[in-house]
């Protein structure tokens, strides 16, 4: 199985980056962005084969390391690995 | 009284914190390497500045799985003095020692720079050699800084008088232009309910000697050192 995880600032969390990015694109003409928000994008294969076991292995990951609750939120997708992109 | 200075791979600061406290405090010194799993004997620990392992993932992320952190933990639980300085206050706020989080800098610039500090605390063993409201001139050098925590966590801290050092003007006013990384309330460091462990992002070790051009770090060094004398007196 293959993991997909999304890491990004929690909205109420300042993110300059993302501020910084937005105010480029509107230099370069796209007025029409009202938010950009930079985050983080996480792979993680496991040697599982049941999807529901894999879902449940990669929430306890995104609560303990790969996502850290006081300033970021998370989501995540798993597919079977040969879907691979 | 010893001081245990703890090297993960990637500090940078081990050295300047371990020459404070041998060379200028005259007070026992170990380095602690982050495998090390016992804490031999120290009666204060120091997590220095720099960037351990890479501070991958994000700052102080890995290195609150190194063996030493868990030994450090439960120092901190039986009351022990830990004190984070820089990437040691990002290890700490990871470790879930202390409240928070260390975010990019408000300017996305890394600062280097001299900054005045409003000590709102002397009770501490940190601070005890400092007066009361007393600003100290202490240099920064992070990139990620600037201090965060949800508003009910904000209010408790300063409901429990738990912010020690903030960013001021040299006049002590505490004002957004002296705010070097957007930290909220102007934070610079703070402490846990019981006063043990200390996290804040200036340098101390780096102005206790004129020669680098200020002594004000050396109060908190001091404050540390006579703060066990006591204890072991009493």
């Amino acid at each position: 199985m293959i993991a997909r995880v999304i890491v990004t600032p929690k909205p109420v969390v300042n993110d300059p980056q993302g501020i910084t990015v937005k105010q480029g694109l509107a230099s370069l003409g796209f007025r029409e962005v009202s938010d950009v928000r930079v985050g983080k994008y996480i792979e993680v294969n496991l040697d599982t084969s049941s999807e529901h076991e894999a879902r449940e292995r990669v929430e306890a990951m995104c609560r303990q390391l790969l996502a850290n609750h006081v300033i970021e939120d998370f989501r995540f997708d798993i597919e079977p690995e040969h879907k691979r992109r | 009284m010893k001081f245990g200075v703890v090297v993960f791979p990637g500090t940078w600061s081990d050295r300047d914190c371990g020459w404070v406290v041998d060379q200028v405090l005259g007070a026992e010194l170990t380095y602690l390497w982050h495998r090390d799993t016992d804490l031999k004997g120290c009666d204060c620990i120091i997590l220095p500045g720099g960037f351990a392992y890479g501070d991958y993932l994000r700052t102080g992320a890995i290195a609150r799985f190194a063996p030493v952190m868990e030994q450090v933990g439960e120092f901190a639980d039986r009351g022990g003095l830990v004190w984070g300085i820089c990437n040691g206050f990002q290890v700490l706020c990871e470790a879930g020692l202390l409240p928070g989080a260390l975010i990019r800098n408000a300017s996305l610039e890394f600062r280097c720079e001299w900054t005045n500090l409003l000590v709102e605390r002397t009770d501490l063993p940190f601070t005890s050699k400092c007066a009361e409201r007393e600003v100290i001139r202490v240099p920064i050098a992070h990139g990620e800084g600037s201090y965060f925590a949800d508003p009910a966590t904000l209010s408790r801290l300063e409901q429990r008088g738990q912010v020690v050092f903030r960013y001021c003007g040299p006049d002590g006013r505490v004002v957004p232009g002296a705010n070097p990384n957007g930290s909220l309330h102007n934070i610079a460091g703070i402490v846990n309910a019981r006063g043990n462990v200390l996290g804040m992002m200036p340098h101390p070790e780096r102005c206790s000697e004129a020669e680098l051009g200020g002594t004000d770090g050396l109060k908190l060094f001091r404050s540390v050192a006579d703060g066990a004398l006591k204890v072991l007196v009493s």
